[in-house]
């Protein structure tokens, strides 16, 4: 579904990829694990549109879409959360998942050249039968998505996400991620932040996911839970592919071993100080 | 040979361009550290003049004097602005802090109006008007004076920043301020040296454009703002040796292009340049770098705050109570009232873009320019009926105005201000220029009133319930799209475009239709004002009406319908009810503006 050969993007002097491959199959569970800076978001930025690379390409279901906009690769199927979380702060919970579902509008975004935008205010302003039915349809669906994170997002639908924790807005984006329907759905350290328990909880629905078919790629640096999930485990480190396999296979190859221990030292020698 | 004329146009155009250096400099200096655009330093530079004339004109001082006298007293009107109107806001929205420059702006214009009466004065040249032979043109002794200032100044701003202490402490916090306070920089004290430094530059600025030109009057901040804005712009926002190159290239650019067209297209040449950068290099010329983006500088105006739900019985009653109010015999009210849903018009097509979709726009009557003159214009040239022309002027206007903002789509942030802001201009100066269209200077004049259907609304009554009708519908119509898809799609491109278009929210698509919704309303709104007061030109929808309208929307909440209504008709009847004279007004405005930012950004209902 997804193939990447020869990543590379640079800023200034430090490149940050250097020539990724990398191919992940329909249904299939990818992690990509790393020590910090290892480049991992920028590859992520790199596929999804935010960043165009230097060097290489990206295939998206055989279709060329190297350096194409965020937009087009939502089209085609791809969502993607974010590692800082970019919720819509003034946006309701409910709006935020809405959002998600932007490109499964149909009846609201007619697809006629030129004067598509055109029709789509007259269709908001005019709001005819279809156009409501295909809004309840979303708002059902949605609400549906928010239900499977228990009771922590439906009660809070109609809040705004600004008041949000920190654990429930990582929800959202993943709520809104999953309101696209996505083909490949990209996860930047879903459990960033979350205690044990919160995490345990994500890994259960990251695993319903996965035992649903999603195709999933997913960055994380909580070991055991990429151990666990992942068919395959790709290691980065300075923007370089160090090991890729099986996860077990993975956890001990030595280069692995060494770029976790080296940054380990490194941070124990920080600490020290 | 015809070189003469040429070498004159050269000199003109880098003495006008060192004055605009040095205008510039201080726009970048405070860009740097404060990441801020400062809208109030033409008027510091207004102030500048002011403070030369009352020094020799009362105090008879000599030149040295007058410059000195000029440097301290800018210099703590800076350390003022900064102390008093911006430090307080620091930790906020970025736009924040640049609408509070702009209310200061207000505030020091209209003092200056105040204390030294709004006539123009005349600033005498001190050094005398000894012009001497170079080639085949000549040079003035305050020519070589302002060059020589501009280069001083400039070489004492380099030593300066480069070799002493506090020098260092700009240099830092302009690179991070936080990275800065933490190694001990005391930041608040780098802000307000920067802004003395920036507010005496810009001051001494004014004095020798008001003896260049021996004219000095209280409008003649606006312009300075822009001019020092756009060569700023040139050189690259923040960067301080690009700004003295961006107001050298300016002037002479300016300088040429009266050469060739005209002096009226003065403007139109700074502003066509500004448009230009923006679009082509928005780094600035100078800037080589291109890895790291222009910065995005987002965070909208937008508070985080819960709006108030009004019951919808309280907003139906009070559409009947205005219904019935033409039942009261009291013309002065009604008219007084038409005023305000006139501008509630253009309120709530600046709501919708500055408010729903994020995008500060700083020129927005010009929409109201645009549709005033087409209406008029299908109306006197070719006969068109007005019940036909107002919402023929409407779709003009929709289309228009989306074209003329189309560059500014991809832009965020302060880029989007400045950019509306220059086309909000250029629509000025080409409605000025283009005399076989639209009459120039002259304006329209003779406009039938409005008419439905045959009959001329002539009365105050009637002229009054069709505003009122319009009103209502576009506000139903607004909140009907908000309540769509639209709605979700337009605020989540202003809480984070990003993130947004990576859920396939096209931003450039979605802007576009917030504009030609935007721009037909406000174009109906220009049209029927024309037809009321039966004369427009080119100044009737001036900047300052695109300032007013932003100050009644965030008075109203951003983004928020009803508060948009709400805030052009308490901001246009108040002062009629109190009957303020028009000076007070205007300073009325900008503390309103002010006070609002600093203490209820989310305004009266809240933004949506």
């Amino acid at each position: 579904m997804l193939q990447v050969r020869g990543l590379a993007r640079r800023f200034g002097g430090v490149t940050a990829v250097a020539g990724i491959d990398l191919d992940v199959a329909e249904g299939e569970f990818v992690s990509i694990i790393g020590p910090n800076g290892a480049g991992k978001s920028t590859l992520f930025n790199l596929m999804s549109g935010l960043d165009r690379p230097d060097a290489g390409s990206v295939r998206f279901d055989g279709v060329d879409v190297t350096g194409a906009r965020p937009e087009r690769l939502a089209a085609l199927g791809l969502a993607r959360t974010f590692q800082h979380g970019r919720v819509f702060g003034n946006l309701s919970v409910l709006d935020n998942v809405l959002v998600g579902a932007h490109t499964r509008l149909r009846a609201a975004r007619p697809a006629v050249p030129v004067l598509g935008a055109l029709l789509e205010l007259a269709l908001a302003a005019i709001l005819p039968g279809s156009v409501r039915a295909e809004e309840r349809a979303l708002r059902a669906d949605a609400e549906k998505i928010l239900a499977m994170f228990g009771d922590r997002l439906l009660p809070r639908r109609d809040q705004p996400a600004f008041g949000l924790s920190y654990a429930n807005r990582r929800r959202v984006e993943i709520a809104r991620a999953l309101a696209l329907r996505p083909r490949l759905l990209m996860m930047d350290e879903p459990t960033a932040g979350m205690n044990e328990t919160e995490t345990a909880e994500m890994q259960e629905l990251i695993a319903g996911l996965k035992a649903r078919g999603q195709t999933i790629l997913l960055i994380e640096h909580k070991l055991e839970m990429v151990m666990r999930l992942s068919d395959r485990v790709l290691a980065m480190d300075d923007g370089r592919r160090i090991a890729e396999g099986p996860p077990d296979a993975v956890r001990h190859d030595p280069a692995v071993i060494e770029a976790y221990l080296g940054h380990a030292s490194m941070g124990q020698a920080e600490a020290a100080e | 040979m015809m070189l003469g004329p040429w070498l004159d146009y050269t000199v003109n155009g880098l003495i006008i361009g060192n004055i605009y250096a040095l205008l510039a400099v201080g726009l970048a200096l405070i860009f740097g550290v404060a990441n801020l655009i400062n809208f109030a330093h033409g008027s510091v530079y207004t102030v500048g003049a002011y403070i030369g004339w009352a020094s020799i004109t009362f105090l008879h001082t000599p030149l040295p004097i007058t410059l000195l006298l000029v440097i301290v007293g800018c210099g703590l009107l800076g350390i003022a602005i900064e102390r008093v109107g911006l430090r307080a806001l620091h930790g906020r929205s970025r736009i924040a802090p640049l609408l509070a420059t702009i209310g200061i702006s207000l505030v020091l214009d209209q003092l200056v109006q105040l204390i030294c009466s709004p006539d123009p004065r005349a600033l005498p040249n001190q050094l005398g008007d000894r012009r001497f032979q170079i080639g085949g043109g000549t040079i003035g002794t305050l020519d070589i004076l302002i060059a020589g200032i501009g280069i001083g100044s400039a070489a004492l701003l380099y030593l300066f920043l480069r070799f002493t202490k506090l020098g260092w402490a700009v240099r830092a916090t302009a690179q991070d301020q936080d990275a800065a306070r933490q190694m001990g920089v005391d930041t608040d004290r780098v802000n307000m040296t920067v802004f003395a430094i920036a507010s005496a530059l810009g001051g001494v600025g004014g004095v020798l454009v008001g003896m260049y030109y021996n004219d000095i009057d209280p409008n003649m901040s606006f312009d300075a703002t822009l001019k020092g804005v756009v060569a700023m712009m040139i050189g690259g926002l923040g960067n301080v040796p690009g700004a003295i190159g961006g107001g050298l290239l300016l002037g002479l650019t300016e300088s040429y292009g009266i050469a060739l067209f005209g002096s009226s297209y003065r403007n139109l040449f700074a502003f066509a340049l500004l448009i230009l950068i923006l679009v082509a290099a928005p780094n600035g010329l100078f800037q080589r770098r291109r890895e790291t983006p222009p910065e995005p500088l987002t965070g909208t105006f937008v508070a985080r705050s819960r709006p108030v739900r009004l019951p919808p019985w309280l907003v139906a009653g009070a559409v009947v109570v205005a219904a019935l109010l033409p039942l009261t015999n009291q013309p002065y009210l009604l008219q007084t009232l038409t005023n305000g849903l006139l501008s509630a018009l253009l309120a709530l097509s600046l709501t919708l873009v500055a408010g729903t979709v994020g995008q500060i726009s700083l020129g927005h009557a010009a929409l109201l320019a645009i549709g005033g003159y087409a209406s008029g214009l299908l109306a006197l040239d070719l006969g068109w009926p007005v019940d036909l022309g107002v919402p023929a002027a409407g779709l003009i206007t929709a289309a228009l105005g989306t074209l003329l903002v189309y560059p500014a789509l991809r832009m965020r942030g302060h880029y989007v201000s400045i950019a509306t802001l220059g086309i909000g201009q250029i629509v000025a100066l080409v409605i000025l220029n283009w005399t076989g269209l639209t009459r120039g200077a002259m304006g329209l004049t003779g406009l039938p009133p409005p008419e439905i259907g045959g009959f001329d609304l002539t009365s105050v009554r009637s002229v009054y319930w069709l505003v009122l009708a319009l009103v209502v519908g576009i506000a139903l119509l607004q909140a009907r799209l908000l309540s769509s898809h639209l709605g979700r799609a337009w605020r989540a491109i202003r809480e984070d475009d990003v993130a947004a278009r990576s859920y396939g929210v096209d931003a450039n698509r979605y802007k576009a239709m917030a504009f030609a919704f935007g721009g037909f309303g406000a174009g109906v709104g220009g049209a029927i004002t024309a037809h009321v007061y039966s004369y427009i030109d080119y100044q009737t929808f001036s900047a300052t009406l695109s300032i007013l309208a932003l100050t009644m929307v965030i008075l109203g909440g951003l983004g928020n319908i009803v508060g948009a209504i709400l805030g052009a008709v308490v901001l246009t009847a108040l002062p009629e009810m109190f009957r303020f004279a028009a000076d007070y007004r205007m300073l009325a405005y900008g503390l309103v503006l002010l006070l609002l930012i600093r203490y209820r950004p989310q305004g009266l209902l809240g933004t949506v």
